[in-house]
Formats: C-alpha cells, structure tokens, sequence
C-alpha cells in the first residue's frame, strides 16, 4: 500500500466530465459545455498544458481539483491525488498550502483590501508573504496598494506570490497570460517554469498553444471541452509529429507555420454524434459520424480519432 | 485639489438650497391649497359667531387669510434671507425656538431608531445573505417582506396594544410622566417613554437595510474573489469577517444615512400616535391648524437634514473606499 502510494503520480484525472445546468429563459434547462472525458496524469516537476478555445469552460477543470465548483456542477469520473481520490474533503485539506490555484485576473483579489494583507491571507505570515511578492519584484510599496492600482502584469504577480508563499505540490494556473502583452506574458510563464523546475507540478490551462509550448513538458488540446490528443511539446516541431487533425489545424494557424485559418467554429452546447470535430475535419469519413471516439495511446502520446496521422492506409 | 474641494462646496451648497426652496414651496402651495380655514379650526366656530366684524378681521390677519399667498410666500422667503424664521402663529414664540424644543424631543426618538434600526437591519441582512436559501434566510426575508409592507403608524399601534395596554409594562404615550414637575422628570422616565416609539421606527426601518444588506451579501459570497479566498483554504468565518463585511459594511452606511429622510417621515406618524410632542406632532399641528412660519420653518430644518445625511453619506464613501480616495488622489 505505502509502494503504490509512493509510486503514483502527483494527479492523475480519468474521464473527468463537468458540466453545469442552469434555467434559461424560463424553465428550459440548458447544460453549459464543460470539460467532457478528460484523462491525463501529472508528475512533480511537471509542467502540462492544457489548450482549448476561450469561453470553452476550461476553468471548471482548475475549480474541480480545488474542490470549488458549484453546488449545481455535475461531475463524473475520478481525480487522484498521489493515488488517492481527490475528493471535496480532501481538497478543502490541501487547497491553499498543498494544492494552489493561480487564477485569471485581477477580479480575483479584493478589491478592498490591500495586496499585502491580501496575499499573507487568512492564517498566513506577514513576513512570507513579503518575501513572496519581493520574489517577483514587488516592494513593500506593492503591499500597500489596491488591486486597482495594479498593472496587469503586477497583477498576475500578485497573483503568483499568494500561491508560492507555502511551497505547493501542485500549482494550477487558469489562464494566466490572457492581457498581456508577449514579453510580460513570457514572465509570467517564466515564473511557472521556475516552480515546475523547483519540484512542483504545474498545470497550466491556457488558450494560448503558442505561450503554452514555451513552457510545457506535454501538451493536451480539448476540442468542445473533450480531450483530442496529448503530445509531448517536442511533436509541435512538425505538423507530422502531431496526430490529430485538429491538432495539426491549430499548428498550421500559428503564425509562424502559414497562418492558415481552419473553417468554421467550435460547436457549443449541442454536439454532433461520433467525432466532434469530423464536421470540420479533411480526413472525416462517414464512420467518424457515428459512435463516440476512444482517447487511446498512440506513439509518443495519445489521440481520440479514428484517422490519426501516421496510420496504415 | 482645494480648488477641486471648493468647486464641490459651492455645487453642494446651491444644490442645498434649491431642495430647500423648491420642498418649502411645495409645503407652501399644499397648505394654501388645504382646504381647513385656520381661523374656524383654531378659533372655533361658536366663538367666531360671537365675534364683532372687527375683531374677525384682525384675527383674519393675524392668520394670513386676507394676503394673497403670493405676497405672503414673498414675504416668508424674505424673511427667510435675512435670518429670520418668523413667530409661531400658534404657539407665539419664535418658529427657531419650537424646533428647537420639539426636535429636542425627538432627538432620542430618531438617533435611537437610527442606529438601532441600521444596526438590527445589517446583522440580519448578513445573516440572511450568509444562510441564502436556508430557514434563517427564510424567516428573515419573511419577517423583512412583512415589515416593508407595514405602515410604520400600525406597529406603532400594534405596540401599544400589546406593551401598553395589555402588558402595561411601558407607558402609553407623551414624552415625560403626566403630572410631574419638569424638574422632577429623570433620564429614565424619559428613555422609558421613548422605548415604544423608538422601537415603532426601528422595526419599520430595519426592513430596507436588511433586505439590501442580504443582496449584498450574496453579491459579495458569490464574487471571484470569494471563490478564490475559499480555493486559498480560507474558512467560511473568514471570508465573511474578511472579505463580505468590508464589502456590505459601506453601501449599508450609505443606506441608512439616506433613509433618514423616510425615518424623519415615518417619525411624524407614530409620534402622532404615541402623543409624544416631538418634531413630528409638531408638523401635524401646524400643517391642521394653518401655522405657515412654523410648518415652513419645519421643512426648512428637515429638507437640511435630510440634505446633510445624504452628503455626509456621500463624503464617507469617498473617505472609506480607496478606490474613490485614492483614485482620486492621483488624478
């Protein structure tokens, strides 16, 4: 029993699917899209990028290994935490010194409180804090400013410092880059490295591939919330180490390999049967119209397509 | 900045003083508009039949009747301009020195059912914000919804019913015991007397504050930076002593700094019905009995009132959140 503890990766996430129903318009229910059939894992020292589109609900993924999601969220599958199952108990334990949450942006601190007090928190120490934000650049002048006189990138610092101060095993950053501009971003991505490289594992959550591929050991892209293929970052070298049309889509569109745009939008809410992207897809046949798509390890990562690159014609 | 603070002064002071024209001649035009003859309600009718013409028609001037009101209202702003409040056609004194003595009394009334009322009505609206959904909140939004929908004059009845006449635990009305010499007239028997009609208000002026303080609340429990001191492992108690009061604490201040005008209103009717001579019955009497300097006079010192609580509500704010403070600081 202690082996397999030891042995087991920092977070392991199988088939997780969050979503969350709310009343519309009256009494109609509407499901919001969520993360759909998520499986990854995560070992200190880490640092794994999950990429989707804004707006795509990404952030439930970070709120769900906080145990912080609503009442009304539904949840399936299983989060494992070094081998044991992150439940809202165990979450609520470890949240805030074990596990810690990197948010988005500058809404997330009180806006009537100053950053100094803010980021010591609760139960925290003073000192630590201080010493946390000096970490990333920010005075005892910072300390005693509102988050309002806060520059985006100051913010964003803010926002790390108060996630450092207990040394974390596993830090989850939600979108941390979206507002500024490259080279702060660069920093910022900089700072996350630095924690995966200090024996954390880092999970970076992020719309942005290009930002996230300066950074991350592997990559996940979710397309409409599922997972379509993992990959190590080394396989966006070229379009034909990447397995997954949608994938290799994305990668063509980046500005430096062609800028070429993919047709059409993600669906939201609603999803076509069998393979979500095969209404887009150029290698789409009339049997990726039908059935759901096993995620399955292919080569050096994994991939949910019926047509991956590679494969024997 | 000074030069800004002046600019602000003077806006204000205008401001001030256009409310007050404009409620005093609203007063003025109802009152002339009133349809009660003062001389026939403060003479009496029997006694005016017995009159000779001449003494009718000094009366009708010591009353106003025979001036068209124009020249009468022109003649009240005049006076007005120069510091003079004018006499008090029923009570014969001077119209600063009746408020002087009426407000007194109804000092206690008002600073009592102020704060009670702020304080009563933000603990519960915390509360109920805190518990959203659950029996506390259940029973508080419950309590509060039948609360704003009393009038204030039917609790105040309903109290003495029940405290005065059926408990006979406090008196049922007047301001001081009946029959003692003002001398003799202690600090308790005053705050005894006051009890009823300070609760009366403080019952009816909880509702608002509580019910705005509750949507705060929720405002605030469900706001990023909640969600985000909870993912930081910040306890329940925490995040409300913490985060939510900070936020809740300053538009309930503001709240109930400008609902001094409903209290000043609501004053009015209960003290009518617990017969206690303050401001309030003060008014009555001089809107029944056609007293224009005093009844004039009373709205001169209300709207100001009212006025300055909303101003002073305006400059906590900027005192208090730093986004205005400092925000204006740098700019």
């Amino acid at each position: 029993m202690e082996s397999k503890k030891q042995n087991a990766p920092l977070l392991q996430v199988q088939g997780l699917t969050v979503s969350f129903s709310r009343y519309a318009q009256g009494f109609r229910r509407v499901t919001l899209p969520g993360v759909r059939d998520l499986s990854f894992s995560l070992d200190e020292g880490e640092l794994v990028a999950v990429v989707g589109a804004s707006g795509s609900g990404k952030s439930l993924l970070a709120h769900r290994l906080l145990g912080i999601l609503p009442h009304n969220a539904q949840v399936g599958g299983q989060v494992l935490y070094r081998g044991q199952p992150l439940d809202d108990r165990l979450a609520g334990k470890l949240r805030g010194h074990e596990i810690v949450l990197v948010p988005q942006n500058v809404s997330y601190l009180d806006p009537l409180m100053q950053v100094g007090e803010q980021v010591k928190g609760e139960k925290g120490d003073a000192q630590k804090a201080s010493a946390a934000l000096r970490r990333y650049g920010l005075g005892p002048e910072v300390e005693k400013m509102y988050p309002f006189q806060l520059s985006g990138g100051m913010a964003r610092r803010v926002l790390i410092a108060t996630a450092v101060q207990h040394t974390p095993s596993l830090v989850v950053a939600d979108e941390p880059t979206p507002g500024l501009h490259p080279e702060a971003a660069r920093r910022v991505l900089g700072h996350f490295k630095e924690l995966a490289q200090a024996g954390a594992g880092v999970l970076l959550i992020t719309h942005d591939l290009e930002a996230a591929l300066e950074v991350a050991d592997r990559v996940i892209v979710l397309y409409a919330g599922a997972a379509v293929e993992e990959a190590p970052a080394a396989s966006f070298a070229a379009k034909e180490l990447l397995q997954h049309p949608y994938t290799q889509a994305l990668w063509q569109a980046s500005p430096n390999h062609g800028f070429v745009p993919l047709p059409g939008t993600q669906p939201v809410g609603q999803l076509p049967a069998g393979c979500a992207f095969a209404p887009r897809c150029p290698k789409a046949g009339p049997e990726c119209h039908e059935g759901a798509v096993a995620y399955e390890k292919q080569g050096a990562g994994y991939v949910r397509c019926l047509h991956p690159e590679g494969e024997q014609l | 900045m000074a030069k800004r603070m002046a600019r602000m002064a003077v806006r204000q002071m205008i401001r001030m003083l256009l409310l007050i024209f404009c409620a005093s001649l609203a007063a003025f035009v109802l009152l002339s508009l009133s349809p009660i003859d003062p001389l026939q309600q403060n003479v009496g009718q029997a006694a005016m039949g017995s009159m000779s013409a001449e003494q009718i028609e000094r009366l009708q001037a010591y009353w106003g009747v025979d001036t068209p009101p124009l020249e009468r209202f022109a003649a009240w702003v005049s006076g007005m301009l120069q510091g003079d409040f004018g006499v008090s056609l029923l009570y014969r004194q001077p119209v600063l020195t009746v408020i002087g003595a009426k407000l007194a009394n109804s000092l206690w009334l008002l600073v009592l059912a102020w704060v009670i009322s702020g304080l009563l009505g933000f603990g519960l609206g915390v509360l109920a914000g805190a518990t959203q959904g659950r029996w506390p909140d259940k029973l508080i939004r419950g309590w509060s919804m039948i609360i704003a929908s009393t009038p204030a004059f039917w609790v105040a009845l309903l109290l003495l019913m029940i405290f005065g006449v059926w408990l006979k635990l406090l008196p049922v009305g007047l301001s001081v015991p009946i029959g003692l010499e003002a001398t003799a007239v202690t600090l308790a028997d005053r705050l005894r007397h006051a009890i009823l009609p300070a609760l009366a208000l403080s019952i009816t002026g909880t509702a608002s504050v509580c019910l705005h303080t509750r949507q705060k609340t929720i405002q605030a429990l469900e706001s990023d930076f909640v969600l985000f001191a909870r993912a930081r492992g910040e306890s329940g108690k925490g995040i409300l002593l913490r985060h939510v009061l900070r936020h809740v604490l300053l538009p309930a201040i503001t709240l109930q700094f400008a609902s001094l005008g409903e209290l000043l209103g609501s004053s009015v009717l209960v003290e009518e019905v617990f017969s206690y001579p303050g401001l309030g019955q003060a008014t009555v009497t001089a809107g029944l009995g056609g007293d224009l300097p005093l009844l004039l006079g009373i709205t001169v010192i209300c709207s100001a009132m009212v006025f300055g609580a909303n101003f002073a509500a305006d400059c906590l704010y900027g005192l208090v959140d730093p986004r205005i403070r400092k925000g204006a600081g740098r700019t």
